[in-house]
């Protein structure tokens, strides 16, 4: 069997002491960042960057990733213990987790997320594992055209994500697609916009959008709201084990949340936090046994299954990058700079060009969903000791690390007044109520785009269209357009809308 | 004419500026057509396009009635100003500026300069508190950064270590 050897392959590159050690330190400060709210997953990426230069290119990968399947944990347990989401995908989670907690039950609560989050982790592992082969064949096939087909569906599938106005998240990913623009033109060596700036011919760094946006933006709104009043259940935490009847409820729970993830992940502009939306909603309809408690006063289906589901979702949320070398999501769109980084082009060469790399990182995920269940049941109580950190000590760090990491970067200050630029730019987002994940999809997918359409254009002479008449080009719009009117039902609407009121 | 979302009547505007001056500027570079695209035809076409949805924003922000008026709310000032000068200040210190023949003071210095204007951000900032938090960063960035990951930083002013 093919996927043995792979995933063997993949094992004993993640199995060597440095590897476990970069999956560990991921997932640490994965749970870390989870659990303190006002920081995620994007800002500590685009964070660390810079520090994994020294890295080889399979460790820092490694960590990377498990800051992000490790925030999907720890942001389990602040939506669970202090009703306030962690991560954006833990939203739900707040809903039937602090019900729980209120309740007495925090233990189960928490266990039902730990052991959920860990069955959908591995899932989704061996998922990636199974499907990325026949995908990177499929990829093989691909033109230009498919591919900027491709890149329209990925976009539009990052609206439907979006939460807010339709129209605002289409005008996000078109400005960060122009942004993306910015610097030398690779056809002619025009240097567009950089309004003769030698550091600007090169391209603005993605590095600097993201940590200004997402990092400086959400720090200068979250200062100008009260500080939360924090109710931490740290005393009841006690019987962290589920009863028997608890295991019966949530198991068949935890299995339909990790296939609905899968899916979702799977798609692009999808990832954790929808699967986590479309995982509790379909928990809501299907009816449990007569007698249980109903949802919103702490059913543990309720947390089983979006947690499971946004694990999931962020597992598999990966073969897009890995296969087509196309990001799904913002956090993806991140790893395909690191891959930068380091000389790795993301396509469906990888798989063939760096066996290890791909396998490893694979085989790593399993490894570190593993590490995080220890991380996050037995040792809960350290993390519950971080929640009672004030955000004034919180913040001047995060500022710190967002400086340190955009110097280094290029080693130039230019990237620092770039950030401070770029922060004021994401205060004035926020306050438009314009979301900024699809800005930095866009600006990631901009050269990628022009340079597909070029092609995709001269090859046909021309003639637009090219885009339908080959099949799964024709394909690709056609679920796109699909999606479009999918979200512009009125009936589906109105379910999104309610769906991102919470958030 | 009464704006019904402040929110999105500003938004559109936003859009409908930067994407009419992507576009100004792209007219400015060679065009070319669609077999032969010239460095201006994407974003000429990008531009174009976010002017269109910025104006349909602005359009619908007039029009269709909201909650609440979509209200912008008050700008917080405070944060938004330490926290940006906070960064810019550390540039300067770590760096210097050599335009106007500034001394670099390294990252040492930087750092207790970062912390101390970030803190003030927040109302309830106490001295003994943030010189206790700036020396805690200040230590573990030098061994995490400079000993352990070994980048390049300017770590003590350049008139001490010449």
């Amino acid at each position: 069997m093919d996927l043995i050897t792979n995933l063997s392959l993949g094992f004993s590159v993640a199995f060597t002491p440095i590897n476990l050690m970069y999956a560990f330190f991921g997932c640490v400060l994965g749970t870390l960042i989870g659990v303190l709210p006002g920081i995620g997953p994007v800002a500590t990426i685009a964070m660390l960057l810079p520090a994994t230069y020294a890295l080889p290119p399979v460790s820092a990968l490694i960590m990377l990733a498990g800051i992000y399947y490790g925030s999907q944990y720890g942001g389990s347990t602040t939506a669970i213990l202090v009703n306030l989401p962690g991560e954006s995908s833990s939203v739900v989670t707040c809903i039937d987790g602090y019900q729980m907690a209120r309740k007495g039950r925090a233990g189960p609560a928490l266990a039902a997320a730990g052991l959920g989050s860990f069955f959908a982790g591995s899932v989704g592992t061996l998922i990636i594992a199974a499907f990325a082969p026949p995908l990177t064949e499929l990829a093989f096939k691909f033109g230009p055209a498919e591919y900027f087909a491709l890149m329209v569906l990925g976009l539009i599938g990052a609206v439907v994500l979006a939460s807010g106005s339709l129209l605002k998240a289409v005008g996000m990913i078109v400005l960060g697609l122009l942004l993306g623009l910015i610097g030398t033109d690779v056809n002619s060596g025009v240097a567009r916009f950089s309004f003769d700036v030698p550091e600007l011919t090169d391209g603005i760094g993605f590095v600097v959008i993201a940590m200004g946006v997402f990092g400086y933006g959400e720090i200068i709104s979250n200062l100008s709201q009260p500080e939360h009043e924090r109710e931490v259940f740290t005393a009841k935490v006690s019987g962290l084990f589920p009863t028997k009847q608890d295991f019966k409820d949530m198991a068949p729970a935890v299995l339909r949340g990790t296939a609905l993830g899968s899916a979702l992940g799977i798609l692009p502009g999808g990832g954790a936090l929808l699967s986590a939306f479309a995982a509790y909603t379909l928990e809501k309809k299907i009816k449990g046994r007569p007698g249980e408690v109903p949802f919103g006063q702490g059913n543990i289906r309720g947390v089983a299954a979006p947690e499971s589901a946004n694990n999931a979702g962020s597992q598999t949320s990966f073969i897009p990058l890995l296969t087509l070398g196309i990001p799904p999501n913002a956090v993806m769109a991140l790893m395909v700079g690191a891959m930068t980084i380091h000389n790795i082009q993301p396509g469906p060469q990888v798989m063939t060009s760096n066996p290890e790399l791909f396998w490893g990182l694979i085989a790593s995920m399993w490894i570190g969903n593993a590490m995080l269940v220890i991380l996050n049941l037995p040792l809960i109580g350290i993390w519950i000791k971080l929640l009672t950190i004030p955000y004034r000590l919180l913040f001047p760090a995060i500022v710190l690390f967002c400086a340190i990491g955009v110097y280094s970067t290029n080693n130039n200050t230019w990237d620092i007044w770039m950030v401070a630029i770029f922060g004021v730019i994401g205060y004035v987002f926020i306050k438009l109520g314009a979301e900024p994940a699809p800005l930095l999809l866009g600006f990631i997918l901009g050269p990628m785009m022009e340079e597909n359409l070029r092609r995709a254009l001269l090859l046909s002479r021309g003639d637009w269209s090219v885009f339908v008449t080959r099949p799964l080009s024709a394909g690709l719009l056609a679920a796109g357009a699909l999606l479009l009117v999918i979200v512009l039902l009125p009936a589906v609407k109105n379910k999104r809308e309610e769906a991102f009121v919470e958030d | 004419m009464n704006i019904k979302s402040q929110k999105d009547f500003f938004c559109g505007l936003m859009f409908m500026a930067v994407g009419g001056a992507f576009a100004w500027g792209a007219s400015t570079y060679n065009v070319g057509t669609g077999a032969r695209m010239g460095p201006g035809y994407f974003p000429l076409m990008l531009g174009v396009l976010l002017t269109v949805i910025g104006a349909a924003i602005t359009f619908t922000a007039l029009v269709v009635e909201t909650e609440g008026g979509g209200k912008i709310g008050k700008i917080a000032w405070k944060p938004l100003i330490f926290v940006i000068s906070a960064n810019v200040v550390f540039g300067i210190l770590l760096a210097g500026l050599p335009a106007i023949k500034f001394p670099a003071f390294g990252m040492i210095v930087a750092i207790y300069a970062l912390t101390f204007i970030a803190s003030m951000a927040e109302a309830g900032w106490k001295f003994k508190t943030t010189l206790i938090l700036a020396t805690v960063l200040a230590v573990g960035s030098y061994i995490a950064f400079v000993l352990a990951l070994k980048l390049q930083f300017p770590v003590w002013p350049s008139f001490i270590t010449g």
